[in-house]
């Protein structure tokens, strides 16, 4: 892939990640975030940081189908952009939505499933987003990096429980979401399994080889 | 600090000087002749969302017994921001889809346990005398408005079919249609609402001086993503309890099976009465949001109307009624 190719893309990541912020920020200065804009916000957000999570969980599965290498070097970039509306999407909640209210939230958290694991899902991103860096993966370890960053897929699974369990009986965008995440899984659950098999294949082979000579 | 100040008094209004708030006749005109424009138009997209149906304006007498120091919220809000699951799942669908529902001819079905069970023209209805009403509408979802509404007491038009001893229920059934209601074609996941929407009362609580029988709010013909031609208000009870579009009210010996009951029974009871004290299993009802503030709001026991409803549920335990 071209050098050029690389940067238009990666601007064109930027742009549309950042669009949907753009679009609130223009609403807030044009009154034009419906009736309920703190519930607009907050949706926004929420959606947006779901949407770029499942992308950055995205990546590797279009180099298991498509043999595609190059998408990898976004995953870090979808993945701190989901961070970052993650911690807006939080800091609307606490702001503008309670207001402070912390006794109220602290009871959400613990008596609302759907807050619980949009919680939890917070605040395992924290260790995610603190090694991102290049540097972080070479003091921790290719190995120990990587489990680390397993927890993505515990991340995904919260968020899209979060959106299923906050969503009123009859809304059904949250199923798109979990229809998503169970290919993005499924494909790398596949992968997996094709690659043990493969693997014990080879290793039933070999000594047969071997006798033969 | 001053930001958040602002931000408020922008969300109230109140950066918006009498002066430059068009009066609601003129609002109206303006609107009229912008419909005509917009359905010259008619951009694939849909234009923006706005009150939809024969918005006529509609005389009645302010009853000075039903009046609130709360602000209004504003005319837009209350016809853009709707659950109506007839037009679809989100807050604007009844907005963007509502031009579908024509209200003529109407007519209203009132049988059942009943001396004089009658099928009444919704021209018939309108003839009851008319009242103008100012209520808070609280959401379960924790929102809530205050709405100027127009109608007349349900127990005027009970009264005129004779309930009998026996009835000690009403059920509520709103239109069946899925040309009128989008909402009510299958989805792809297969859910939606058992239609019918069917509400019911005690008949007691339909009976109460505050349930109101609505035809209009702010002055006009309701407009159809408020339920047009002819809805119920309940104002203590949670907005969900009062059904929109009614074609008929049966009395009934037996409680009636209710629509959101149906579809999720430990969510929202037959009763459904506004109670900070009982939540909702995924939210807490303690607060809301009033549409047009900022700041949440203490939620009030029967949303306020406690002085006036709470000897109807006098020794009932309100947490296992929710």
């Amino acid at each position: 892939m071209s050098y050029r190719f690389r940067v238009a893309l990666k601007a064109a990541v930027w742009v549309a990640a950042l669009w949907p912020l753009g679009t609130l920020v223009r609403g807030f200065f044009t009154d034009d975030l419906g009736a309920n804009p703190i519930d607009t916000v907050t949706r926004t957000l929420g959606l947006t940081a779901l949407v770029l999570l499942l992308s950055s969980l995205g990546m590797t599965p279009l180099r298991i189908v498509f043999g595609w290498s190059w998408p990898i070097q976004f995953r870090r970039l979808l993945g701190l952009l989901a961070f970052f509306y993650v911690v807006l999407h939080f800091g609307v909640w606490i702001v503008l939505d309670h207001f402070f209210d912390w006794p109220r939230m602290w009871q959400d958290v613990l008596k609302r499933p759907f807050i619980t694991v949009g919680m939890l899902a917070l605040i395992l991103l924290v260790p995610l987003a603190a090694t991102s860096t290049t540097g972080m993966i070479k003091r921790m370890g290719g190995a120990n990096w990587r489990l680390l960053h397993k927890l993505a897929y515990v991340i995904g699974t919260l968020g899209v429980l979060h959106f299923l369990w906050l969503s009123k009986k009859g809304r059904t965008t949250a199923y798109y979401y979990a229809i998503v995440l169970a290919v993005l899984l499924g494909v790398r659950g596949w992968d997996w399994v094709r690659k043990r098999w493969r693997a014990s294949v080879e290793a039933t082979r070999r000594p047969t080889a071997a006798r033969e000579a | 600090m001053l930001v958040k100040r602002d931000a408020e008094r922008k969300l109230r209004g109140e950066d918006i000087s009498p002066r430059e708030i068009t009066d609601h006749a003129i609002y109206l005109n303006r609107r009229a002749f912008m419909t005509g424009i917009a359905s010259l138009a008619l951009a694939p997209w849909g234009g923006k969302a706005q009150a939809q149906g024969n918005l006529q304006p509609l005389q009645a007498t302010k009853n000075t017994a039903y009046q609130l120091p709360d602000a209004l919220t504003s005319y837009k809000s209350v016809t853009t921001y709707n659950n109506f699951y007839e037009f679809g799942t989100d807050k604007g669908d009844p907005a963007a889809h509502a031009s579908s529902l024509k209200t003529r001819p109407w007519t209203v079905q009132v049988d059942g346990l009943c001396a004089k069970p009658k099928t009444f023209d919704i021209d018939e209805l309108l003839k009851f005398p008319l009242e103008e009403r100012v209520y808070r509408l609280r959401c379960v979802e924790a929102w809530s408005m205050v709405i100027p509404w127009i109608g007349f007491p349900l127990s005027a038009l009970l009264k005129r079919v004779e309930p009998t001893g026996q009835a000690k229920y009403v059920e509520f059934t709103t239109l069946v249609n899925p040309e009128m209601f989008p909402g009510q074609k299958r989805g792809f996941f297969g859910f939606s609402l058992d239609w019918p929407y069917t509400e019911g009362l005690r008949l007691d609580e339909a009976m109460h001086p505050l349930t109101l029988m609505t035809v209009g709010l702010y002055g006009q013909v309701l407009p159809n993503q408020n339920g047009a031609p002819l809805r119920v208000v309940v104002p203590w009870k949670y907005g969900f309890k009062s059904g929109k579009s009614i074609v008929r009210i049966r009395l009934t010996q037996d409680e009636p099976k209710t629509a959101w009951n149906k579809a999720a029974p430990s969510e929202y009871g037959f009763y459904s009465n506004v109670n900070p004290e009982v939540s909702h299993p995924r939210w807490s009802q303690a607060n809301e949001r009033r549409i047009g503030e900022l700041r949440r709001r203490e939620t009030l026991m029967f949303n306020g109307y406690g002085d006036q409803v709470a000897s109807l549920y006098a020794g009932m335990d309100l947490k296992r009624y929710y």
